[in-house]
């Protein structure tokens, strides 16, 4: 193997303060394969497991804080998060496995790493792994890859399921970097790749995720995360639709909705969901709602199908959260 | 007396499970003998070309690194390719691992580091830099058609399909007409433990390799060959194989380069290969067949046109039946069929459980369901209207064709006369209810098999044979026969199988292990249960009772049958009182006079009835299986438990088949690009029904001395074709791709 420094800090500017080509390592679900695989090649490995992010904290405001060093299992089994954010439960249930969900952190789930077939391969070009090498998934088999935000340089699919709830619950992301800390929200927090594909996110060098924030959600029952993939479990989303949607009266207050599977990062279009501000829900609203969502997305070779799949799981998405059935992710009967 | 008089046929958990679930059962990659180096393979990433060259520098300033092997100082191997050859009969020029910096196909290997520990070889594996002449290649299927071709020497087990009457013009003149081409994407074997070799050099200087391989004696006459060793002097075992699937049916360069290896620096290897890399070795070929029925309005079909093609590569001429079994198995006064071979630059394609059959017959159900529907017939009835009782492409009687029964039990467990004929018709809330069968059909084979039997001074029955399990329960149902044979209680018998030096057995496939080696078990029970009594009886010192026809040996024990018992002797007894430690014989189970000539005016099969369930989501078409049945006529069943198991499995491939499994080649590259299990999907629990399996009573005294046809893949053959058939029926809609994936 690689030799590597490795480190195990205790406080936060220990950990932050490290010069050269380091990766930081919480459960290591991702990390440890693509070392394995030759595609993460760090010089230093600092391992953040000491720090203290292990807490689910109530908020003041009737939000949840949710550490960085949680596990996925342990959040998605948190009675304040089942209460409260069953929307962010259901999609952390949705992805992965079991075994992978209780070693996976959500601050390793934010900054996990696409699952394009020819990032992983060392023999392929990958901008995103080596810069400048192109990219093999354009014009190769590209199935799994993202339709919107791509760039010439890369199709990369963002791959997490959790993060497309935070999405949709306008989640905060807190950073400890080496100047200090700070706060990002989780819509801006992912890049689109552009001529930039190797930055996946705004992290600086040296910065930690810490916690998430979650801001109080009003959804009640109306929400679901729904999922398609290719087989019923384990596997990634081809799509993937987050929906909370405020609802008084039979009518749509407003409304938050986030695409996974789809893009480049998680997908959200504000304008779509301000199409539905106050107005009763009805088949041609939600069709407009998945029009604009999916406005510009592009296929390649491919992955035409997805383009052609998500009005229906966005559409069928939003009648789940109208009509307060949020999708199981056990019985696997589509709601 | 409280024991089983008749162990075969019995439900017995496998004797081999408590091993396997304790880790005692050792596996090839598990030996560690002292001094041993680890060896890692380096791969090309190009489809064609030559090695220009080899950056090695930085790769051997690894510590640790004992040797990098390349085509240009590996040690001296056999001069000619035919050395080469395997048991599987591919014509054509093998592939000699380098052999030379000739790059025949994505994946081959280039070079092998070698050093004192993993972490030091992959490492240095990954600093090893190639530069290629890059040739121009092709790896498109679609592309690959247009040079199809008949080879002119075709593979020892390939069965050339025989017309009949006039297809063409029956096709022309039927009133009901079905045309379509069908598609089976490529698929990897995907056993769950990775190939893998551990070569342990003996204190003579033998070799003994271990191998996941399900055939040992097929690997030591390979390695003998193609690294000119003597056959004596290398032992090849493979006591525990963690499935395969046919991926161990021909040697794979793992056991090459690590027996070379060995043979280099003269020290113990172990070469296992990553998920990745068990991309780069044999898969199951894609396939197309250009299907044409045509029949009369009352459902008779009167034309069967099949045209199919599978790739190869470009160097073996792989060969598959794909397109013989519709004219097999259905009554239809014209038939023709039409096989070639596509050339691309792959490895070679090669067999995948029910090799052929899985491609062949899937695809024909389909069309079949398609013309029942066409002649609005239900798809059982339209069946049993064209059910054959012959095989009727050679017009040959059948040893026994169950099939008929099996349909019938089949649909009467599943509720078939309960379906609503149109599609579309069965709902539940949101999902559409579709109800599909097809019927499944695979060779009944028998192959000269020899084993031993050996009675100790213990009172243990010792059973040998150099036959494989490769979790599919061989050592359980051999303990089984060689139980009812001897008279002896199962817990007092030891199998031992994975062994080159043991009694010959052919390499563990095609489903002929269970009807071959338990025949030899068989045999050789039944000759030294008469040894050890004709020795004893010639013994002075043994009881007067004892005597070859009045002497019955039952739970392990000797008894007088006549009317002065009872008076017993246990065997341990026996064996001092006859004067001899131990006893043994071994007999070859092979098919005598009759047989021969059984084998050559009647045709075996094993044949299925597969009835299954999907429920499809009306807007989105995500499909779900709910029930598979599967009624199977297969003869002498030996084990229910072990039996049921295996057509289980194969359900569950075969659910792989029709919903998930694809290798996604990259032509640009000749690369299968999806080479790992996150993005290679099997079905997982998830997708996986509570499945059924029936078995039909079919006794068949013919077809192998027990009446046993074997199960290993039956279960692949028609299942795919259900499903697919069921999705049809509740959508409406046909898929004649496999797999079906979401948003097809």
């Amino acid at each position: 193997m690689r030799h590597f420094a490795y480190s195990r800090p205790a406080t936060f500017d220990e950990a932050c303060h490290n010069a050269g080509h380091t990766r930081f390592l919480a459960g290591g679900t991702n990390l440890i394969d693509l070392m394995k695989s030759d595609v993460e090649r760090p010089a230093h490995v600092i391992d953040i497991g000491s720090l203290p992010m292990h807490h689910i904290e109530d908020q003041p405001d009737g939000g949840l804080r949710l550490g960085a060093l949680v596990t996925n299992a342990d959040t998605a089994a948190h009675p304040l998060v089942v209460e409260r954010y069953p929307l962010l439960a259901s999609a952390i249930l949705a992805g992965a496995s079991p075994q992978i969900r209780n070693m996976a952190t959500n601050g390793g789930n934010l900054n996990q790493r696409t699952r394009c077939h020819y990032f992983y391969d060392p023999a392929m070009a990958c901008n995103k792994r080596s810069p400048g090498t192109g990219c093999a998934a354009r014009g190769g088999r590209n199935r799994i890859m993202a339709v919107l935000g791509t760039s010439d340089a890369c199709i990369a699919t963002f791959p997490s399921d959790m993060c497309i709830a935070l999405a949709a619950l306008n989640a905060t992301v807190n950073l400890h970097g080496p100047d200090g800390e700070r706060t990002v929200g989780v819509r801006d927090y992912h890049c689109l790749p552009g001529e930039t594909p190797w930055r996946d996110n705004i992290l600086q060098p040296g910065e930690i995720v810490t916690a998430i924030d979650l801001p109080p959600a009003p959804f009640g029952p109306h929400h679901t995360y729904l999922k398609v993939r290719d087989r019923l479990s384990f596997a990634f989303a081809i799509v993937s639709v987050a929906v909370g949607l405020c609802m008084k009266d039979g009518r749509i207050g407003r409304g938050s909705i986030a695409l996974g599977g789809m893009g480049t990062k998680p997908w959200c279009v504000p304008e779509a969901e301000a199409l539905l501000d106050d107005r009763p829900p009805s088949h041609s609203l939600f069709r407009d709602v998945a029009g604009r969502l999916l406005h510009g997305a592009t296929a390649d070779r491919d992955n035409a199908a997805k383009i052609r799949l998500a009005p229906r799981v966005i559409e069928r998405a939003l009648w789940q959260a109208v009509s307060g059935t949020p999708q199981s992710q056990t019985d696997k009967t589509i709601r | 007396m409280n024991v089983i008089s008749t162990p075969v046929g019995q439900s017995v958990s496998r004797i081999d499970g408590i091993a396997k679930v304790t880790g005692q059962a050792k596996y090839a990659a598990e030996p560690h003998p002292p001094g041993m180096l680890y060896g890692v393979v380096v791969n090309s990433p190009i489809a064609r070309g030559r090695i220009d060259t080899v950056h090695d520098a930085a790769a051997r300033q690894v510590p640790g690194v004992v040797e990098i092997m390349t085509h240009l100082n590996r040690p001296h191997t056999a001069l000619f390719e035919k050395a080469y050859m395997d048991g599987l009969g591919v014509p054509g020029a093998p592939y000699r691992p380098l052999h030379d910096g000739e790059i025949h196909f994505n994946g081959q290997p280039v070079a092998v580091v070698l050093a004192e520990t993993f972490e030091a070889a992959r490492e240095a594996a990954m600093l090893v830099r190639v530069d290629y002449e890059r040739w121009p290649h092709n790896a498109d299927f679609k592309v690959s058609l247009h040079q199809k071709y008949m080879p002119s020497k075709t593979r020892s087990n390939y069965v050339p399909p025989r017309p009949r009457g006039d297809a063409a013009r029956a096709y022309a003149l039927s009133t009901v007409q079905v045309e379509g081409r069908y598609h089976l994407a490529p698929e990897h074997h995907n056993p769950m433990e990775m190939h893998a070799t551990t070569v342990i050099i003996e204190d003579d200087g033998a070799f003994t390799v271990w191998d996941k391989t399900q055939g040992p004696q097929a690997v030591q006459a390979y390695l003998a060959g193609a690294l000119a060793l003597s056959k004596a002097r290398l032992r090849v075992r493979n006591p525990y194989v963690g499935g395969a699937f046919g991926s161990g049916l021909r040697a794979v360069y793992n056991v090459f380069l690590a027996t070379l290896a060995a043979k280099m620096l003269k020290r113990p290897v172990r070469v296992t290969l990553t998920r990745p890399q068990m991309f780069t070795h044999v898969f199951r070929p894609e396939a197309i067949m250009d299907i044409a029925l045509g029949a009369s309005r009352d459902g008779t079909l009167q034309s069967m046109i099949v045209e199919g093609v599978t790739d190869t590569s470009r160097f073996e001429h792989n060969m598959e039946n794909i397109v013989i079994w519709g004219l097999i198995n259905y009554r239809c006064p014209n038939a023709t069929a039409d096989y070639k071979v596509a050339p691309r630059d792959t490895y070679t394609s090669s067999d995948m459980r029910a090799p052929g059959a899985a491609t062949g017959v899937n695809l024909l159900e389909m069309a079949i369901d398609e013309m029942a529907y066409a002649c609005t017939m239900d798809p059982l009835a339209f069946r049993l209207h064209n059910y054959s009782d012959t095989d009727a492409m050679h017009d040959m009687p059948l040893t026994s064709k169950a099939l008929r029964e099996a349909m019938a039990q089949g649909a009467r467990h599943f509720g078939w006369q309960r379906r609503s004929m149109p599609p579309g018709s069965m709902r539940d809330g949101r999902e559409l209810i579709g109800w599909g069968m097809a019927t499944g059909i695979w060779d009944a084979m028998f192959s000269p098999t020899s084993a031993r039997a050996r009675l100790g001074q213990d009172g243990r029955l010792h059973i040998a044979t150099a036959a494989s399990d490769i979790g599919t329960g061989t050592y359980t149902i051999l303990a089984q026969t060689a139980a009812e044979a001897f008279g002896m209680p199962l817990d007092r018998i030891d199998v031992e199988l994975g062994d080159s030096t043991l009694p010959q057995c052919p390499t563990e496939g095609g489903s002929w292990t269970a009807a071959s080696a338990g025949a030899a078990v068989w045999l050789a029970c039944l000759s030294l249960r008469r040894k050890l009594i004709d020795m004893l009886a010639r013994s002075k010192n043994a009881p007067p009772w004892v005597k070859q026809d009045t002497v019955t040996l039952e739970g392990g024990i000797l008894h007088d049958v006549t009317e002065n018992g009872p008076v017993s002797l246990s065997l341990p007894d026996a064996l001092s009182l006859a004067g001899y430690d131990a006893l043994e014989a071994e007999e070859t189970a092979k098919p005598g006079l009759r047989g021969k000539i059984s084998q050559m005016r009647k045709a075996r099969f094993t044949h299925s009835a597969v009835f299954c369930e999907v429920r499809v989501d009306a807007e989105l078409g995500t499909v779900r299986v709910t029930r598979l049945v599967n009624a199977v006529a297969a003869g002498r069943i030996l084990n229910p438990k072990t039996a049921a198991s295996q057509i289980r499995g194969a359900m569950v491939m075969a659910t792989g088949m029709a919903l998930h499994e694809e290798s996604l080649m990259d032509e640009r590259v000749g690369r299968f690009m999806n080479h790992n299990f996150a993005e290679y999907h099997i079905p997982t629990h998830a997708d996986i029904p509570d499945m059924d399996v029936l078995f039909v009573n079919e006794h068949d005294d013919e077809v192998s001395p027990l009446g046993v046809k074997g199960v290993g893949e039956i279960g692949m053959c028609g299942t795919a074709a259900a499903i697919a058939n069921a999705i049809f029926h509740a959508t409406g809609r046909r898929h004649r791709n496999l797999p079906i994936t979401p948003g097809a």
